[in-house]
């Protein structure tokens, strides 16, 4: 199937990304590209077939790991906080949300 | 020494016949030469490299020193690095400098190595060409005009001109073993899980797996050495006893010296032998598999049925993770962040729109729709449905054989720009290589030869869960018959 302009425009808002109307003409045609290479999958046979995640599940014989629930972090709020573009007083700074 | 195995290297600097910082400077030289030309390197960190290697001269004048002491590495630009900008070759982190050393980063530092730069790349990773980084194309040592292949372009192509004796890289549908192939180098892509993601900046979490570029397979395993191990840190990290990967360099069990690779057996894939290969590459790879039934090791077709779905199933995957784990670029907790924007909602969008590429976008892009309700089904569970199938395809030929061999890429090196605008094209070019990591199987590529326009072939292997072992010293011994990777570039002379 192919996607129409519109649908475009409803999946970057979905993604969050900014697209001008020229910009989404041409990404249109590339996902449809896209699209057109991924439709071959539809008429494959799968039925009875279990999904596969990932490697770890079934095929390597592993499955992912979990860890008792306790605080293994130190508190490096410092060196973190560092890196973020608007940061006051160890809290991260944001657009006003609410009015 | 700037041709040299690490051996020889490591062996150079145990008889002190050269310092770690003066190897460290003929690279750095070379570096400073070359990369205007190449672009291989988004950070060339020569104090850094020189701070490490000095450390290394008074490691070793203790006498602790390691394989790997004293000798420069590469990383590619997706590897965290406390100290160092760290973007991925992207505008969204062309600023970022991680707090925190990756797992990678980590075991070279233990091992004594030298940093001595940081890779260029395609952005995120996403990418067979490595022309789609912020920080412009990398271009292949063997025809500047063409590209080194990618995503880890950079580190090959540095490889590949001897600006360093041995690089990382990651390897989603083929990052490692695609330009590996088209740069005329070694590289290796290991079993899902052998080698930590900490640190790694994510791409698609179930397919990424970091792995060693270098001239040389026996090279592959002693950097294997330092990369592989169990970390709690990353959960899908296996928790299996440390292996020596050199351990099969020498004479493989079972085989005498008339027939050295005798029991060996070797499957070719008819799906890899097909049309649409180009005839030069077909040729390298049928001489080399010639090589391997010289020695003694015994080949036969098998079928991959299912392999012809490995690029849809792949590009509904690695988009559909990708889509996830790119979310967290959002212009709040590090990286860039858009200086016009109206509210929360829009500063996410215009932070987005601004510091993500046209390739990374667009994965992000499928990934959401295929993920999208009223399509998961029909495109995501779908292609988990048939990621078994090619799984299983794999298991079906390991029973009858120890490898599978074929070509790395359909063709050698393609010029810049050729397939830049139709992303269907580029991503077909990963054909061969996308079935591994889907399978979370083993693969290296090593060159065998090159086609009529002198531009390197590359030949897969592709093992059963966790053969790297044997798949580096099946490598090795061809590369004692062969001195295709000993090659050095004819656009970079010594």
């Amino acid at each position: 199937m192919s996607l129409s302009l519109e649908q475009v425009q409803r999946v970057a808002a979905l993604a969050r990304i900014a697209i001008g109307p020229e910009e989404a003409r041409e990404v249109l045609a590339q996902l449809n590209r896209v699209l057109g290479l991924i439709d071959q999958l539809q008429a494959a046979d799968t039925r009875g077939i279990e999904p596969m995640a990932h490697p770890l599940d079934a095929e390597l014989g592993a499955s992912q790991r979990l860890r008792e629930d306790r605080v293994t972090e130190p508190d490096r709020r410092e060196a973190y906080q560092a890196v973020a573009p608007a940061v006051r007083k160890g809290l991260y700074l944001v657009p006003k949300v609410i009015e | 020494m700037l041709n040299a195995s690490l051996f020889d290297l490591g062996a150079a600097l145990a008889a002190r016949k050269i310092s770690s910082v003066e190897l460290t400077g003929l690279f750095l030289d070379r570096i400073r030469r070359l990369n205007q030309k190449l672009n291989a390197f988004i950070t060339v960190a020569e104090e850094r490299a020189l701070a490490d290697a000095r450390v290394a001269d008074e490691r070793r004048s203790r006498g602790a020193a390691g394989p790997l002491t004293g000798i420069p590495v590469a990383h590619k630009d997706i590897f965290c690095t406390k100290g160092l900008r760290t973007t991925c070759g992207s505008r969204m982190l062309a600023g970022y400098e991680s707090p925190y050393d990756a797992r990678v980063i980590e075991g070279f530092s233990a091992a004594g190595a030298v940093l001595i730069g940081k890779t260029n790349m395609d952005e995120f990773a996403m990418g067979s060409s490595s022309e789609s980084s912020h920080f412009g194309p990398v271009r292949n040592p063997w025809d500047a005009t063409r590209v080194p292949g990618g995503s880890s372009g950079g580190s090959a192509a540095a490889v590949a001109a001897r600006m360093v004796p041995a690089a990382t890289g990651t390897d989603t549908g083929g990052s490692i073993r695609q330009p590996a192939a088209l740069s005329g180098v070694s590289g290796l892509k290991p079993t899902y899980g052998v080698v930590s993601r900490y640190g790694m900046v994510a791409f698609a979490s179930s397919l990424d797996q970091g792995g060693p570029l270098a001239k040389s397979a026996a090279d592959l395993a002693l950097l294997l050495n330092a990369m592989a191990g169990y970390d709690a840190r990353d959960s899908t990290s296996l928790e299996r006893p440390a292996e020596d990967y050199t351990r099969a360099l020498g004479v493989l069990p079972g085989a005498d010296a008339a027939k050295p690779l005798g029991g060996l057996r070797i499957g070719l894939p008819k799906e890899y032998f097909a049309e649409g290969v180009e005839p030069d590459v077909l040729a390298r790879v049928r001489e080399a598999v010639r090589w391997f039934e010289s020695q003694g090791a015994s080949t036969l077709e098998i079928e991959l049925p299912n392999a012809r779905h490995s690029i849809p199933v792949y590009y509904v995957i690695a988009p559909a993770e990708a889509s996830s784990n790119l979310a967290r670029f959002d212009g709040v907790r590090y990286g860039h962040r858009a200086q016009q924007f109206a509210d929360l909602a829009d500063m996410y969008r215009r932070t987005r729109a601004e510091g993500f590429g046209a390739e990374v976008k667009r994965r992000i892009l499928i990934g959401t729709y295929v993920l999208s309700h009223g399509y998961y089904d029909a495109y995501y569970l779908q292609a988990q449905k048939l990621r078994r199938l090619i799984a299983r395809d794999f298991a079906e030929a390991f029973k009858r054989c120890d490898f599978v061999m074929g070509p790395t890429a359909p063709g050698t090196a393609f010029p810049l720009g050729a397939k830049t605008s139709d992303p269907v094209q580029m991503y077909l070019s990963d054909i061969f290589t996308i079935a591994a990591p889907l399978a979370g199987l083993p693969g290296l590529s090593i060159p065998c030869g090159f086609d009529a326009a002198g531009l390197p072939v590359g030949l897969q292997l592709v093992g059963n869960y966790f053969s790297e072992a044997k798949l580096l010293g099946a490598a090795h011994r061809y590369q004692q018959a062969t001195d295709w990777h000993l090659r050095v570039p004819r656009e970079t002379p010594l």
